[in-house]
């Protein structure tokens, strides 16, 4: 089957963000929604352990329960689904050209939501040291082999890194009998929040702080590892190497297209409706935000989709790019902030920020000058840091002053 | 140990020991001209060792030394390259070069290195002033200087060549035993390879091994006539994006110590910074640096600084073998029937088919050229040829950082030379090779190759 030439709402991503936009729209509008996967439900597709589903369908599931309960939702209020189309380039109008297994198409529609969501960094991108054998794999691809293949790469892996992904990457080796001999991470502190550091402990992982990940050996197969840390260097045998977390947005594919790229976070510039540089594109879901929870792209997802519906039926206020306040972040340590422009309507409550390095200080937000809230923080790189949305417009600077 | 499998059953009029790109185009020549031809590689699959990390630069040889076998190699190489190149499938983009100087010495030593050019054949070569450099790469840093430009420089898939070459060499009657390192050799008018994977005879050998050459050589004839210290060379990989940023292959004005660091797209639609030189005693490992890696990555930034604002998708070493000559230690060693083939240090991929044909000169057999000879069509996985993601049929795409298809991944695994390893179904599609590094297709290509792999991806628990 191949895809339609036109649809009113084309939707690229089915995974929470995406579904739930989805939902919201199709009771009023034809909508599409295509995924180059082979099933909908993004990445709790391959997340078999618990917790989600909390806030969107109010109970506890497993990722692949709630990726079809919200694959399930998004088809019963009418959306189209369609798996293993892969878009290759955005243009204005808006349409975009696919290839599926019928060969290279073009969509067209009203409006396109943009919801891929994000990837790891890889080995690569982190200049790990060493040779390239087999059996170093991001967290994603484990659990892509571990819940979709019945796979078991590795029998005693070190896990690099502390964040919310590495303690599922613990769930997940447990799940197919895999025992982590090592838990490496760079900075001082756990990533992740208490109670999660406790976590390793229980199941008698040792945990090494402020050690860096130097090379990794072997030729074939991973045949151990070289990390330096506060006892000096030290050399783990071991069979794997799980590269987890620093969340990347997927969001290639906006070079060369009419979305504007924010090169701070990596992904598109949008406003508080989660509106792209090319108004007739919105953005939503962790291809913003590197990396929030299943339950925030979900929620996330549904307010854009609200956004969209508004727009579509006259409601939204034309673009003027007069109109566009930028947000500017000030102080060496905020790497980026989402929404990057406020122009007059609001979909999102709250404005996301994240820091490059530990930070101790006070936060606030100025708008027109004026400030108009401020907290204190105490943060680490990846955690999520929450400011309100203003509800007055104009440019919006927000300081971090230290100490 | 002796394997009893696999053996190659007769006798081969040429047995090459070693399958990257010069055992490979060697092959190719030897099947061509009528020749019974064995290949034998150690390794699980071909293009494992030197082979499997370069620059994917065809190389004009402008400038090579003056007057050497490396030279004239590279430019016979280069002719057929362009000559066969679509008769097999394989791409090449002729973006030419620019060789920049930065400093003021450098600028003070292009004259110099445009007249070696001309003495060397490459006589197309023009000079570039600032302006004209800064307006033909409006990316470059503001220190360049000047350069000129070498119009000939082209950038080619380095596997898919090497690929093809052997493939053709098969098509033609020729056979590989993979997984087979040579143990032992001896001589009762033919030649017997002792291989892990059982006996070969063959009249003439080949020593095609790479960073293996000189231990390879003391197996088959008692003695090296040079000495093999690798020189490993790193890269940076850039995401698909950065390759807009440059049309040329900006090569640097070469030190008495190194070719300098080169940034250049690659035949995928990458942009690659590389690479460093490090002598290295290690012939097996080409180790990552952190260090050396950040080093080239602020190289790259001062040659192109929008590079600050892309992202890294991948980092590679290879080991070439580098030797104590200045040129290919190539020798036909007088009444051994055995032919050396060692020390091709960083142009073999340019080189590899001129050295073919020298190598078939040095042979001298009289034999007969088939009359009809295959030309198998390689798959093309450039950017710069159709892809199979835009036919119909493909089957959907597997990897999608790199858009490789369900078909292309079934092709790789079957026909006469089927990956038998992640990383030779890599190099075959690119699958992995993009920016998530796996992150979506580890368990898809998992499933895709559970029976085809000497060592699969990942043993099953169900």
């Amino acid at each position: 089957m191949s895809p339609p030439s036109e649809v009113d709402v084309l939707v690229v991503g089915a995974g929470p963000a995406g579904l739930a936009a989805a939902t919201e729209l199709a009771g009023h509008w034809n909508v599409l929604v295509v995924d180059r996967e082979s099933a909908a439900g993004g990445i709790p597709r391959h997340c078999g352990h618990y917790p989600f589903g909390m806030r969107e369908c109010h109970r506890l599931m497993r990722g692949p329960d709630y990726a079809r309960a919200l694959a399930a939702r998004a088809e019963a209020a009418g959306a189209r689904f369609m798996p293993n189309v892969n878009v290759i380039a955005l243009h204005p109008g808006p349409s975009v050209t696919v290839t599926a297994d019928g060969g290279v198409s073009t969509i067209a529609a009203r409006r396109v939501l943009l919801a891929t969501g994000v990837r790891e960094s890889s080995r690569a991108q982190r200049l790990i040291g060493g040779t390239k054998p087999g059996g170093v794999m991001s967290t994603g691809a484990l659990q892509g082999l571990v819940y979709l293949e019945g796979g078991r790469p590795f029998r005693r892996p070190v896990i690099l890194g502390t964040e919310l992904v590495s303690f599922s990457a613990i769930m997940t080796c447990a799940h197919a009998g895999i025992h982590p001999v090592a838990m490496i991470e760079p900075d001082t502190a756990p990533t992740a929040r208490w109670p999660m550091p406790l976590y390793p402990r229980l199941k008698g992982i040792p945990l090494h702080l402020s050690t860096r990940l130097l090379a990794i050996e072997g030729r074939d197969r991973v045949e151990g590892v070289v990390v330096e840390g506060p006892a000096g260097r030290q050399h783990i045998e071991t069979d794997g190497v799980i590269v987890s977390g620093r969340f990347r947005p997927e969001a290639t594919l906006l070079a060369n297209g009419p979305v504007a790229r924010d090169p701070a976070s990596g992904g598109p510039a949008i406003d508080a409706t989660g509106r792209c540089s090319d108004p007739n594109y919105y953005a939503a879901g962790n291809m913003l935000h590197p990396v929030e929870t299943a339950g925030w792209c979900w929620a996330e997802g549904r307010a854009v989709g609200r956004a969209i519906l508004d727009d579509l039926r006259g409601k939204a206020p034309p673009q003027d790019q007069s109109q566009r306040h930028p947000v500017t972040l000030c102080g060496d340590a905020l790497s980026w902030v989402v929404p990057q422009f406020l122009s007059g309507d609001r979909a999102l409550d709250r404005l996301q920020l994240r820091v490059d390095r530990p930070v101790k200080g006070r936060l606030s937000m100025r708008v027109n000058g004026r400030e108009v809230a401020s907290r204190r923080v105490q943060s680490r790189p990846e955690r999520r840091i929450l400011l309100p949305m203003p509800s007055q417009d104009g440019p919006v600077t927000i300081v971090l002053e230290q100490g | 140990m002796k394997g009893p499998v696999h053996a190659l059953k007769g006798r081969f009029d040429v047995a090459i020991i070693g399958a990257g790109v010069v055992g490979c185009a060697i092959a190719r020549r030897f099947s061509l001209a009528g020749a019974r031809v064995a290949v034998v590689e150690k390794a699980a699959d071909i293009l494992d060792g030197a082979s499997k990390g370069n620059s994917a630069i065809l190389h004009t040889g402008f400038d090579a030394p003056p007057g050497s076998l490396e030279h004239a190699c590279i430019r016979a190489g280069y002719e057929e390259y362009l000559a066969i190149h679509d008769r097999l499938g394989l791409p090449v983009l002729r973006c030419g070069a620019l060789v920049i100087a930065w400093t003021e010495e450098q600028e003070a030593a292009l004259p110099a290195l445009m007249e070696k050019a001309r003495k060397n054949g490459v006589t197309d070569i023009e000079p570039f002033s600032r302006t004209r450099l800064h307006e033909t790469e409006p990316a470059l840093g503001p220190a360049a200087r000047a350069a000129f430009r070498v119009p000939g420089e082209s950038l080619i898939d380095p596997w898919a060549a090497p690929f093809a070459y052997l493939l053709q060499a098969v098509e033609n009657g020729a056979e590989v035993l993979r997984g087979a390192e040579v143990t032992a050799a001896r001589r009762e008018g033919d030649w017997l390879l002792d291989t892990t994977q059982g006996e070969v005879r063959a009249g003439l050998v080949v020593n095609a091994a790479g960073n293996f050459g000189d231990l390879v050589d003391e197996m088959l004839i008692g003695r090296r006539d040079f000495n093999i210290r690798p020189r490993k060379g790193q890269f940076v990989v850039y995401d698909k994006p950065a390759a807009a940023l440059v049309r040329h292959i900006l090569l640097p004005v070469p030190t008495a110590i190194t070719k300098g660091v080169v940034v250049c797209r690659t035949a995928f639609g990458n942009l690659l910074v590389g690479p460093t030189a490090e002598d290295q005693d290690d012939r097996q490992h080409a180790g990552l640096d952190p260090d050396k890696l950040a080093a080239l990555i602020s190289r790259g930034e001062e040659i192109v600084p929008a590079l600050k604002n892309h992202e890294v998708t991948a980092i590679y070493a290879g080991l070439r073998p580098a030797t104590e000559r200045k040129d290919y230690c190539i020798t036909a060693h007088e009444g051994l029937s055995c032919i050396t083939v060692g020390g091709i240090r960083s142009t073999g991929l340019s080189g590899a088919l001129g050295i073919a044909q020298h190598v078939e000169r040095l042979a001298g057999l009289t034999l007969a050229p088939a009359a009809d000879p295959v030309w198998p069509s390689v798959r093309n996985v450039s950017e710069f040829q159709s892809r199979d993601w835009e036919k119909p049929h493909h089957g959907g795409i597997v990897c999608h950082c790199e858009l490789v298809t369900r078909r292309e991944i079934m092709d790789a695994l079957s026909g006469p030379l089927p990956a038998r390893s992640l990383a030779g179904l890599k190099r075959r599609t690119r699958a992995t090779m993009g920016r998530c590094q796996g992150f979506y297709c580890t368990a898809e290509l998992s499933r895709l190759t559970r029976d085809h792999f000497d060592q699969p991806m990942s043993e099953t628990t169900e």
